[in-house]
């Protein structure tokens, strides 16, 4: 005979992501009732906000969403006003845009793989705690980091929300000097991340696949970053504009974030799994060897492994920056002319941590009427909570602490960018399994907040 | 050097920013101001080789008293290990402490900290935090010799 024992697991304030949300997971015996990932989405606030405003502001204020992945933002913006007014950007302002992306993706994929998601793999709490051991591994990830935000500098006028990026180009185009003065710091990052592949490769990764389509920019001949069309592992293709015809959004309750879906009803991934499985032919032949050696096939089904898809991409943004600053030649002028028109444009880029989509409908003054943003993150909200609910059935007999690692563990692979603007997530795992039948006390486990603790009988 | 950490559309997250801006016609030549996200690197990056560095965040206390406003002269991370009202899951504390184990703390790091009231999105801080502005960003001036920068004014957004 079994009685039910509820118990309750919450353990405040998932570090080490960023942003602020919840994850709350309710079993029952060996089954996952629910899993639930709260999200609360600032380019909800942001697409109001630019209502009214000049179309020339949206890089600008957009890059405010996200102090990780500013140039994501500006540059799915650029792309979207630009097309509604009818302007390609090409040339010497197309490379250093690339190249200014390339700097967001070496800074943002270190960060993470460094202070975020190694330290899982290696038993560390944080990567404070790793940098106290291993001072030597988290000052190479700074260093690469440090190149990647020496880019953003160089390019985008500082390290944080660069204010060089207009529509249309830049406000001041680099001077070759400029440049080449970065080319020593990013020979010694490719280096380091060429090490940092071979590091990650070590680790030891849970045996999980994850079940979604994917999705990802495409652009053959090139590995996707600044540009391409929009395609799913499923066999999908088409353009920025025909994304509302494809991806449906819907609001669901425990979210302020909507909810993203292929048309046919299925969910997907997006991010560097999905730019890797479907464009891994186009990284260079030695970003190609490295994830060769590191045991990656032409494609990536398993999300603890994106800590070494990331580590690729770090190789490749850096070989692609070095290509770029070789090449080099300044523009006439830093920016071409685009003149505002009625119209509406749509721009997607691939964000370290997935496809960014923006959408403006400008009227023939200049003034944005309608802006809207659909974020990698809530992109990917359905397909980490299905994949969380898989995870935690297939381990359901761990004990509460190491199923909470666990699973701390498996949303940072997904890099979550929560919120871009806020706090801290929570996880809560509540369970009802059989109780204790040798007569001993049923128990009930609360934890509410990090490092409290109390145990409460309830009734069987 | 005087380092402001926050997000001007999280309201009073914008603290940190608000005081570096007032601060800017009144500091003294040499002493270089920065604004910032508060993520650990950007923030230990920043502070790197710096005699003394002074580092204005909102943050939340319990029990509330928004506006109220806090120095401390820091050597070491805090206990308590709570988010600081800062746009990211990493913050103050996690720079403190990646920076005395990588050796890059500043030879002397001031915290001056704002309770904040509202963190919600938009941008502008509530009149009671923007009304301590002033009186944070004269002590500053006082930390770093500079005298005080006359009566406090601060745009209550």
């Amino acid at each position: 005979m079994t009685h039910r024992n509820d118990r309750v697991l919450s353990v405040a304030e998932l570090a080490r992501v960023e942003g602020e949300g919840a994850l709350y997971i309710r079993a029952s015996g060996n089954k996952v009732e629910e899993a639930r990932l709260d999200i609360y989405e600032p380019p909800r606030f942001f697409e109001a906000f630019l209502r009214g405003r000049a179309y020339t502001e949206p890089p600008d204020i957009t890059a405010r969403i996200c102090g990780i992945c500013p140039v994501a933002y500006q540059t799915s913006a650029y792309l979207a006003i630009e097309e509604a007014c009818g302007v390609t950007v090409d040339g010497p302002i197309a490379d250093l845009r690339r190249l200014l992306y390339c700097g967001e993706w070496i800074e943002s994929h270190s960060l993470h793989i460094y202070l975020l998601h190694a330290p899982d793999f290696l038993g560390y709490s944080s990567g404070i705690e790793m940098a106290t051991e291993r001072r030597d591994i988290v000052e190479r990830g700074l260093g690469m980091k440090k190149a990647g935000n020496a880019i953003l500098e160089a390019v985008g006028g500082r390290a944080i929300h660069p204010i060089n990026v207009r529509i249309g180009g830049f406000y001041r185009a680099p001077s070759r000097a400029e440049l080449a003065a970065l080319t020593d710091p990013l020979r010694r990052a490719l280096e380091d991340a060429l090490a940092t592949v071979r590091w990650v490769a070590g680790f030891d990764f849970p045996d999980h696949m994850c079940e979604a389509d994917m999705l990802a920019l495409s652009a053959p001949g090139t590995y996707p970053i600044e540009r391409g069309t929009v395609a799913t592992r499923s066999g999908l293709a088409f353009p920025a504009s025909a994304w509302e015809d494809h991806v449906i959004e819907e609001h669901v309750p425990h979210s302020t974030a909507l909810h993203a879906h292929l048309a046919g009803g299925g969910r997907y991934l997006t991010g560097p799994l999905a730019r890797y499985s479907l464009s891994s032919q186009w990284l260079s032949p030695l970003a190609r060897e490295a994830a060769s050696d590191a045991g990656l096939g032409p494609s990536c089904d398993n999300p603890f492994r994106s800590i070494i898809v990331r580590a690729v991409e770090v190789v490749y943004a850096i070989e692609e920056a070095l290509r770029i600053i070789a090449a080099y030649e300044p523009p006439d002028r830093p920016a071409v002319d685009v003149p505002p028109r009625a119209g509406v444009g749509c721009g997607a880029s691939e964000a370290p941590r997935g496809t960014l989509w923006h959408r403006y409908e400008i009227g023939a003054d200049g003034i944005i009427s309608a802006a809207r943003i659909v974020p990698p993150t809530s992109q990917n909200q359905a397909t980490i909570e299905a994949d969380l609910r898989a995870f935690v059935e297939a381990r359901i007999d761990l004990e509460d602490d190491e199923l909470t690692r666990q699973c701390e563990q498996a949303i940072r692979n997904y890099d979550p960018c929560i919120s871009c603007a806020t706090h801290f997530l929570n996880l809560t795992v509540q369970r009802s399994l059989p109780v204790r039948t040798d007569g001993g006390p049923s128990s009930s486990y609360v934890r509410a907040g990090r490092g409290h603790r109390r145990r409460e009988r309830v009734p069987p | 050097m005087v380092i402001g950490v926050g997000n001007e559309f999280r309201r009073d997250d914008g603290v940190g920013p608000a005081v570096v801006g007032q601060l800017r016609d009144l500091v003294p030549p040499g002493v270089r101001l920065v604004i910032t996200d508060g993520e650990p690197t950007r923030l230990m990056d920043a502070w790197t080789g710096a005699a003394l560095a002074i580092v204005v965040d909102a943050v939340h206390a319990h029990p509330p008293q928004p506006g109220k406003i806090y120095r401390f002269v820091v050597d070491r991370p805090g206990t308590g290990q709570e988010p600081a009202a800062s746009s990211h899951g990493l913050g103050l504390d996690d720079a403190i402490s990646l920076a005395i184990a990588l050796d890059r703390m500043p030879g002397r790091l001031i915290v001056h900290a704002v309770e904040a009231a509202d963190l919600t999105h938009g941008a502008g801080l509530t009149p009671t935090v923007a009304a301590a502005v002033g009186t944070v960003a004269s002590a500053i001036l006082d930390d770093i010799g500079a005298g005080r920068p006359g009566p406090a004014s601060a745009d209550p957004g």
